[in-house]
């Protein structure tokens, strides 16, 4: 199984990246060198194991009281925005 | 060795003042943070308002138990009021406006806070290379790495700029640089400390610990990071131990377990030498040296590089150019994009076939260029492999098989713990290497973590502690690994390694 180029610009798209077509060959070549690193995983039998998702294996959630809290300021919100009026951020128009 | 509390000892007794401490630490990064770069920004007025603030609470005996500790703070965990860039221009203008705990915590403490280190572009990286500051340049010497990614914290540590920093350990980004530094780096067991305020990179993996030039001074500031936190979740509400008076204490007879896996192909000889001269010192001093097998540890890297970059690629949608971080020129945009369709519309003829022509919409095109401008090579790189990873058809072959091979890896050390207090290995296979060496080859750049990973994929804590000086003049660590929450046991032993050397 081996990554082409056309793999990496399809992912890159779902990532939200564009990609030259240096880069993506570039990646291309990294991508098969390290998944075929990867492909080791194979030597191992794991049909009986269970996936560990969670490494300290919390096993509840903890709980608090459901009480409001002072979020952050709605000035703060919006301090970091590359573009916002008072109230809101501001994106290019999605509907025509 | 001066720690924390000779330091503590001199101020109570009013023979230094924590003024004169913060000028010396300034005047050091004045003289040669350009020669090594561990900080990337130090705002000396504020540097002095917390220290004549803190040197009026010692006059009045109201100081905190941190009073006196000069601490660096990795460029990934929010100041508030302080720039957190991640060492990425997608953050080259974002200012935090809230403190994570771990800052909280050394506030209320009374540490000073001195400036933030250079790091690899979030935390991606074992060489701080990737960073949009220019790479850290190693102490000992500048032509080799200071390792990453937390490597401004353990080369700030190390050239006498702090007395202690915070870092992070998502695959041994602590253990890593401190042993290509030669300072002490600590990664707690997962939900020791509180994550929140840590900007995420691999959220099962992330770690926030200390870098210190002792073991004495890793168990306080350990001691004051740790504990439960109602902002984050999954940290443990399992009670803090007193890890400054646990190491104080003798260790008793330890039982050190060595994994022969640890020591095999790959390890530098002198390295491998150096630590067994050392362990066999620590056996005279009382400590039981038992053989134990991680027959899992050879496939740490490859579960580490699914699982972290599966949980980069989510974590790292955030970014998108909309509520803060980088936004790429939207006039310019609109520009491409109307050039795009003319240059379709001439290919096609038809206005039909140009509306199926798949073309990016105004707001996912701005999405894609301000990651596109504001992402490195290197996070570009792990994005695109988590995406690879997660995508229909390849999710079961990748990330449940890395999810179970975890598994496996935690039960090697859940059975290897019944025999023994902590497992003893080198750090990293070598020492520091050269500026520039890995840099085109990012599969030899991850085999570097081959010793610490394994920690991070079981949850478990280890150390790096100093172990010696290679022949090429640079330094090199031991490490010690223990079972979840048992810091006490892995800061003993290093406590112990540490005290052969004086």
């Amino acid at each position: 199984m081996s990554v082409t180029k056309d793999d990496v610009q399809y992912v890159a798209n779902l990532a939200r990246l564009q990609l030259t077509d240096e880069e993506a060959e570039n990646f291309k070549e990294d991508m098969n060198d390290i998944l075929g690193y990867i492909d080791q995983l194979n030597e191992l039998d794991t049909e009986d194991v269970e996936p560990l998702e969670h490494v300290t294996e919390i096993t509840a959630s903890k709980f608090r009281e459901d009480e409001a809290k002072e979020p952050i300021s709605h000035d703060d919100a919006l301090k970091n925005a590359p573009d916002a009026d008072s109230d809101y951020f501001r994106v290019p128009r999605v509907i025509e | 060795m001066k720690n924390l509390l000779s330091v503590q000892e001199q101020l109570q007794s009013g023979k230094r003042k924590v003024t004169d401490i913060c000028e010396e630490y300034l005047q050091t990064i004045k003289e040669t943070n350009s020669e090594v770069n561990a900080f990337v920004s130090v705002d000396d007025e504020d540097v002095r308002k917390q220290a004549t603030n803190i040197q009026q609470k010692i006059d009045a005996g109201t100081a905190g138990k941190l009073a006196g500790m000069v601490i660096g703070v990795k460029d990934v965990i929010c100041e508030k009021g302080k720039k957190v860039t991640c060492a990425s221009h997608i953050l080259h203008n974002f200012e935090s406006v809230y403190d994570a705990t771990v800052i909280k915590k050394l506030k209320n403490e009374d540490a000073i806070l001195i400036g933030r280190t250079n790091m690899d572009e979030f935390a991606m990286g074992s060489s701080t290379e990737n960073t949009i500051y220019g790479p850290s340049k190693n102490p000992a010497n500048s032509d080799f790495v200071v390792g990453g990614s937390s490597g401004g914290s353990a080369a700030a540590v190390a050239a006498n700029m702090c007395d202690t920093s915070l870092g992070s350990d998502t695959g041994g980004s602590i253990r890593q640089p401190a042993s290509y530094c030669g300072v002490v780096g600590l990664k707690p067991t997962y939900s020791r400390v509180s994550r929140y305020g840590l900007v995420a990179y691999a959220s099962s993996f992330d770690c926030i610990g200390p870098f210190s030039k002792n073991v004495t001074d890793a168990a306080i500031l350990l001691e004051h990071l740790a504990g439960d936190d109602p902002m984050d979740n999954s940290s443990s509400a399992k009670p803090v131990e007193n890890y400054s008076e646990a190491v104080a204490e003798s260790s008793g007879k330890l039982k050190i377990g060595v994994p022969k896996e640890y020591f095999g192909e790959g390890l530098d000889d002198e390295i491998r030498q150096g630590i067994e001269d050392r362990l066999k010192e620590l056996e005279k001093d009382g400590a039981e040296l038992v053989p134990v097998t991680l027959p899992h540890m050879k496939y740490g890297i490859a579960t580490y590089y699914i699982l972290a970059t599966a949980e980069a690629s989510s974590n790292l949608a955030r970014y998108d150019g909309i509520r803060y971080g980088h936004r790429a020129d939207f006039e310019k945009i609109e520009e491409e994009l109307s050039l795009e369709r003319k240059e379709l519309k001439k290919a096609a003829g038809t206005s039909t076939a140009l509306e199926a022509a798949d073309i990016d919409s105004p707001l996912i095109r701005l999405y894609k260029k301000s990651r596109t401008e504001g992402f490195g090579t290197e996070v570009k790189r792990r994005i695109i492999l988590g995406t690879y990873v997660l995508s229909a058809g390849y999710y079961d072959a990748y990330y449940g098989k890395a999810q179970k091979v975890r598994r496996l890896i935690k039960q090697d050390f859940l059975d290897a713990f019944q025999q023994v207090d902590v497992i003893v290995s080198p750090t990293a296979p070598t020492t520091a290497f050269k500026l520039g060496e890995n840099q085109d080859d990012p599969l030899q750049m991850y085999l570097n973590d081959v010793y610490t990973i394994s920690a991070n994929l079981a949850g478990i804590c280890g150390i790096s502690v100093p172990a010696g000086t290679h022949s090429n003049g640079l330094p090199y660590g031991v490490q010690f690994m223990g079972n979840t929450f048992h810091e006490v046991d892995i800061l003993r032993a290093a406590k112990q390694f540490e005290s052969l050397q004086s």
